[in-house]
C-alpha cells in the first residue's frame, strides 16, 4: 500500500501546486477585464474623486502584487474577502453590520449546485454505464445504434433548447414537474427534489452520452483480449464474460469520463440555471462579472479550479486503486 | 467398437481479410478417442489453433466454419445452439492457451477464476470447489498450494501461472481439453516442469486432449498419435513412434531435418589478439534494482558468441549496455581495445555505426508506415551520406544480399511481408551500417524452424563474406549448436560459464549448465521419461519452490 499513498500524496501535492498557479491566472485575468467595481457603480457621470474614494475604499489603488498576496493569505485562512456590492450598499446606509462577505454568499449558491449536480449524477452515471454494457453486449444491434443516435442527438442539441422541450413537454402539456425552480433555503428535500427535477433532467441528458460511449468503447476495446476468450470458452454467458471478466479491467477509462462530466455539472451549467431560474453558483458567477465585484468573481473561479482538480484527482486516485498490479505489488 | 470422443469431417475454415473469405483449413478430418493424446503439429498459419478451436465449435471474429461437421460425444457441435455450448464449455471441453500471463483476467485471483466453471456449471459450491483447486494445485506440484491460488496473476511465474491454467481447465473434470501451444512461452528449465506435469494430470484422470505445437520434441513427448499439418491440409497421421522414425511424406520429413544445419567450429583464437568487443566487469541497475553483476567476456573479430540463458538473466540487458542504451554503473565497454562512452549519446557517430542491432520481434521494429527502400534506406544515409542513385545502388546490394529481389521489395511495406522476409529487412538495415559487430537478440524465436534455419544460414554466409562479429543472444540450445563459436552462460545477471562451443557441450558442466542442456527436449518420446527418472520426480518440484 506504500507504493498508492505515495502516489496519492505525489498527486495531491500536484493537485495544490496546480491550484496555486491556477489562483495566479484568475488573478490576473480579473484584473485585465476592461472597467472595474468603481467605475460600473457609478456610471459614465462620475467624478474623478468619487471614483477614486471607492477605489481608495475597496483597496483597488494598492498595486497589484500587494492585492494578490493580501488576497491569497485571505484565502488560505478561507475568507474569500467581502463582495464589493454589499459593502458598497453597507457603506451607503452608514452601517458595517450589513456587509456580506463573499463566502456567505457563495456558500447556499455553492449548495444549491451542489444539489443538482449530486441528483443528476444519481441518474445519469448508472445510466450511462448500464447503457454502455447493453450497447457493448448487444454491439451493432439496432438496441446499440439506437443508443447511439439517442444520446448523441441529445449532446449535439444547445442544452436551452432540451430545457424548453422538457418544459413543453414535462411541465407544460403534462404537468408533471414545475417549470421553474425556484428553491430556498429551509426548503424540505422532497420539494427541492421535486423543484430541480427538469434541469437534472437536462443535465441527464447532456452528460450520458459522452459517458455511455466511452463505457461501451472501453469494453469492447478488451473483447479481444485472451482472458475473455478463454471466460467464453469456459461457457460463461454473454453478460457474464462483459459484467465480470471486461468490466474491471475498463474501470480507469470510465471513472476518469464520469468525474470529467462531474466537474461539467459543478461548472458548466449557466445556461440550464438560467432557464430553469434555478439559484446556482453559475448564475453568481456571470452577475458578478457584469458588477465587476472582483471578490466574488476570483471566489468562484477558484471553487470552479479546485472541483476540476479535485475530481481528477478522485478519479486518478480510483483509477489507480481499480489496477490490481499496485493494489497488490508482488 | 466404442465411439470416438470427437470426430470431426471434413472440416473447413475460412477466415476474413480483404473483404473476402479466405480458406485456412481444407476440409480436414479428425477423430479422437476418449483418454487419447493426439499431437497436433505444423508451422505457424497451418491453421492448428483455429482447428483447435474449432473442436471445441468455437470460431474467433472474422473466422467462420463453412463445411464439415464436428461431432463430439453424439452432439454436433456446429448446429448445437449457443446455450447448449456453453453448456459443454469449461464442463466437458477445456481449453488451455498459449499465454497464460494474458490468459488470465488481471483483476480476479487465480481461486476465483479456477472456481468460476464449477460453480457457473452448476458442478460444486464454492468451498468444495476452492478445495479441489489447492488438490489440483497440489497434483501440479505448485509450490505454496494452499496459498497460491489466492494471489493475482502478476504475482505468480509463467510456469506456475502455466500450470495454475491446467489446473483451471480440469476443475470440471473435462472430456477432452485443447492444449494450444501450453510451453511455447517458456524457458526450457520450466517448460520441462510444465510438461510433466500436464503428461501426469492428463493420464491420471484419463483426459482426452489434443496438443498443439510447433515443437517437434515436445508432441513426441505428450501424444499417443500425431497429426502433422501443412497450411490448412493434413500431410499425415500416425502414431507417434511411427512419425518419428518413419515419417512417409517428404514435408515430414524435412520438418524431421531442420536440425541438421551445423557450422564447423572455427580455429581457437590466437592468444594475444585484441578482442572486437570486450565486457569489463559491467554491472548495470534498472533504478534500484541491481541486474547485472560483473559481467565480464571478449568477442572476437569474424566469429559469433552465444549468450545463452533463461528470461530474467541478463541477457538482453547486456546488450543494452553494449549499445550505450543503458549505461553500466561499473565496467567498461572496450571497441578494438578502446573505451566506448557509457552512454550512446555520448559516442561518436562511427562508434554508433560499428555496433548494430536485429530485434527478436521483426514486427514492431520496423516501422509500419515506412517501406522498405526507406527503413534501409535511413541508416545508409545517415551513416555513410549516400543520396539519390548511390543511395539506392546501396540499398539495392542489400536487399540482395539478404536474396530478396530489389525491385520486387523496395517500395513494399513491411505488412505486406512474411515474418521470415521482416526478419530479413531487420538483417539488412543492420548491414546497412556497413557495422563490425551484430547484436542479434533472440532473432529467430519468433520465427519456424524451416524459416529460422534460412535466417541462421544467411547469418553465417554474411558472416563468412564480410567479417562480421555476432553476440548471437539466445534461449534456444538448438541455435547455439548450430551457429556459436563461443558460449556465455548467463544466470542471475552473472556469467556462470563461457568457453569455445565444443568444451560447454561436453562435460563435466557448471551444475546450471547441465540443467539447462539436459532441459532441451529431445525427438526421442521416451525423454521426458527418462529425464524425469534421472532427476527424480520430487527434484523438479523442489526446483518450482526454489524460483519462488
Amino acid at each position: 500500500m506504500d507504493t498508492v499513498l505515495k502516489i496519492i500524496l505525489q498527486r495531491l501535492a500536484l493537485g495544490i501546486v496546480t491550484l496555486l498557479i491556477v489562483s495566479v491566472v484568475i488573478f490576473i485575468a480579473v484584473n485585465m477585464l476592461p472597467g472595474d467595481f468603481a467605475q460600473a457603480i457609478l456610471g459614465q457621470g462620475a467624478t474623478e474623486e468619487s471614483v477614486a474614494a471607492i477605489r481608495r475604499d475597496l483597496g483597488l489603488d494598492q498595486p497589484l502584487v500587494t492585492r494578490y498576496f493580501g488576497w491569497l493569505a485571505g484565502v488560505v485562512q478561507g475568507d474569500f474577502g467581502s463582495s464589493f456590492a454589499s459593502a458598497n450598499a453597507a457603506s451607503f446606509s452608514g452601517t458595517t453590520s450589513g456587509t456580506t462577505t463573499v463566502a456567505q454568499q457563495i456558500a447556499p449558491r455553492f449548495g444549491n449546485t451542489m444539489f443538482l449536480a449530486a441528483v443528476t449524477a444519481a441518474f445519469a452515471v448508472p445510466l450511462a454505464v448500464g447503457l454502455g454494457i447493453l450497447a457493448a453486449l448487444y454491439r451493432n444491434s439496432v438496441f446499440d445504434r439506437a443508443t447511439n443516435i439517442f444520446t448523441l442527438t441529445s449532446i449535439s442539441s444547445p442544452e436551452f433548447f432540451l430545457a424548453y422541450v422538457l418544459i413543453l413537454f414535462l411541465a407544460v402539456l403534462n404537468p408533471i414537474f414545475p417549470s421553474l425552480s425556484n428553491i430556498y433555503d429551509g426548503m424540505a428535500f422532497g420539494e427541492r427534489l421535486n423543484k430541480s427535477m427538469l434541469p437534472a433532467l437536462v443535465l441527464t441528458l447532456v452528460v450520458t452520452a459522452h459517458m455511455m460511449r466511452m463505457t461501451r468503447a472501453a469494453i469492447i476495446n478488451l473483447l479481444a483480449s485472451p482472458y475473455i476468450e478463454m471466460a467464453r470458452l469456459k461457457g460463461m454467458s454473454p453478460m457474464r464474460v462483459i459484467v465480470k471478466h471486461a468490466l474491471p479491467n475498463a474501470l480507469a477509462p470510465i471513472i476518469n469520463v464520469v468525474a470529467l462530466n462531474l466537474a461539467y455539472l459543478i461548472t458548466g451549467v449557466v445556461v440550464v440555471e438560467v432557464v430553469f431560474v434555478y439559484p446556482g453558483i453559475g448564475q453568481l458567477f456571470v452577475d458578478s462579472v457584469k458588477t465587476r465585484d472582483i471578490p466574488v468573481v476570483q471566489a468562484c473561479c477558484m471553487i470552479f479550479a479546485a472541483a476540476y482538480i479535485l475530481l481528477n484527482l478522485t478519479a486518478d486516485i480510483m483509477s489507480i486503486l481499480s489496477n490490481p498490479r499496485l493494489r497488490h505489488p508482488k | 467398437m466404442i465411439e470416438p470422443l470427437l470426430k470431426m469431417r471434413g472440416v473447413k475454415i475460412e477466415g476474413r481479410s480483404d473483404d473476402k473469405w479466405n480458406p485456412i483449413i481444407n476440409g480436414v478430418n479428425l477423430t479422437l478417442n476418449r483418454g487419447e493424446v493426439l499431437g497436433l503439429i505444423g508451422e505457424s498459419g497451418a491453421g492448428k489453433s483455429t482447428l483447435g478451436l474449432a473442436a471445441m465449435g468455437y470460431t474467433r471474429d472474422g473466422v467462420r466454419i463453412s463445411g464439415g461437421s464436428v461431432e463430439f460425444d453424439g452432439i454436433d457441435l456446429l448446429t448445437a445452439s449457443a446455450a447448449v455450448k456453453r453448456d459443454l464449455l469449461g464442463k466437458r471441453i477445456a481449453y488451455v492457451a498459449q499465454s497464460a500471463a494474458a490468459s488470465f483476467n488481471p483483476a480476479h485471483r487465480l481461486i476465483d477464476q479456477h472456481v468460476e466453471a464449477p460453480m457457473q456449471h452448476g458442478l460444486m459450491d464454492r468451498s468444495e470447489s476452492e478445495e479441489d483447486g489447492m488438490d489440483l494445485y497440489r497434483k501440479l506440484r505448485l509450490p505454496n498450494p494452499d496459498e497460491i491460488g489466492f494471489r493475482y496473476p502478476h504475482q505468480v511465474s509463467g510456469g506456475q501461472l502455466q500450470r495454475a491454467m491446467t489446473a483451471m481447465a480440469m476443475s470440471c473434470r473435462p472430456d477432452l481439453i485443447i492444449f494450444d501451444e501450453p510451453t511455447t512461452a517458456l524457458d526450457v528449465t520450466t517448460q520441462i516442469e510444465v510438461l510433466s506435469a500436464i503428461r501426469d494430470i492428463v493420464t491420471r484422470f484419463r483426459t482426452a486432449a489434443i496438443y498443439i505445437t510447433h515443437d517437434l520434441a515436445v508432441v513426441a513427448q505428450m501424444s499417443d498419435r500425431i497429426k502433422v499439418l501443412l497450411k490448412g491440409d493434413e500431410v499425415e497421421t500416425s502414431d507417434t513412434r511411427t512419425m518419428l522414425s518413419a515419417p512417409t511424406e517428404e514435408y515430414t520429413k524435412s520438418l524431421w531435418a531442420v536440425r541438421s544445419f551445423l557450422r564447423p567450429a572455427k580455429p581457437a583464437v590466437v592468444t594475444g589478439t585484441v578482442p572486437q568487443l570486450s565486457i569489463k566487469n559491467v554491472d548495470a541497475a534498472y533504478g534500484d534494482t541491481p541486474v547485472l553483476h560483473d559481467v565480464s567476456f571478449d568477442m572476437h573479430a569474424g566469429r559469433t558468441v552465444a549468450v545463452v540463458g533463461e528470461s530474467g538473466s541478463g541477457k538482453s540487458t547486456t546488450a543494452r549496455c553494449i549499445t550505450g542504451l543503458l549505461p553500466p554503473t561499473a565496467g567498461q565497454i572496450l571497441l578494438e581495445g578502446e573505451e566506448l562512452p557509457a552512454s550512446y549519446k555520448k559516442r561518436s557517430k562511427d562508434q554508433l555505426r560499428q555496433i548494430q542491432m536485429i530485434y527478436q520481434m521483426a514486427d514492431t521494429a520496423l516501422n509500419p508506415r515506412m517501406s522498405i527502400g526507406q527503413i534501409i534506406g535511413r541508416p545508409v544515409q545517415f551513416y555513410l551520406g549516400l543520396t539519390g542513385a548511390a543511395k539506392r545502388k546501396r540499398v539495392d546490394q542489400l536487399l540482395n544480399q539478404i536474396e530478396l529481389e530489389p525491385s520486387e521489395y523496395f517500395n513494399r511495406l513491411p505488412s505486406e511481408l512474411s515474418g521470415g522476409q521482416k526478419q530479413r529487412i531487420g538483417i539488412a538495415r543492420a548491414l546497412a551500417a556497413e557495422p563490425k559487430f551484430i547484436i542479434c537478440d533472440e532473432v529467430t524465436s519468433a520465427l519456424d524452424q524451416l524459416v529460422a534455419e534460412g535466417i541462421l544460414r544467411l547469418l553465417a554466409d554474411l558472416q563468412d563474406d564480410l567479417g562480421l562479429s555476432y553476440m548471437f543472444i539466445t534461449h534456444d540450445l538448438a541455435t547455439v549448436r548450430a551457429i556459436a563459436d563461443e558460449v556465455v552462460v548467463m544466470k542471475d545477471g552473472r556469467v556462470v560459464e563461457q568457453g569455445p562451443k565444443a568444451e560447454m557441450f561436453t562435460p563435466p558442466h557448471h551444475a546450471y549448465t547441465d540443467l539447462l542442456l539436459s532441459s532441451v527436449p529431445e525427438m526421442d518420446p521416451d525423454w521426458l521419461t527418462n529425464v524425469l527418472k534421472e532427476r527424480g520426480v520430487d527434484n523438479i518440484g523442489d526446483a518450482a519452490v526454489d524460483k519462488m
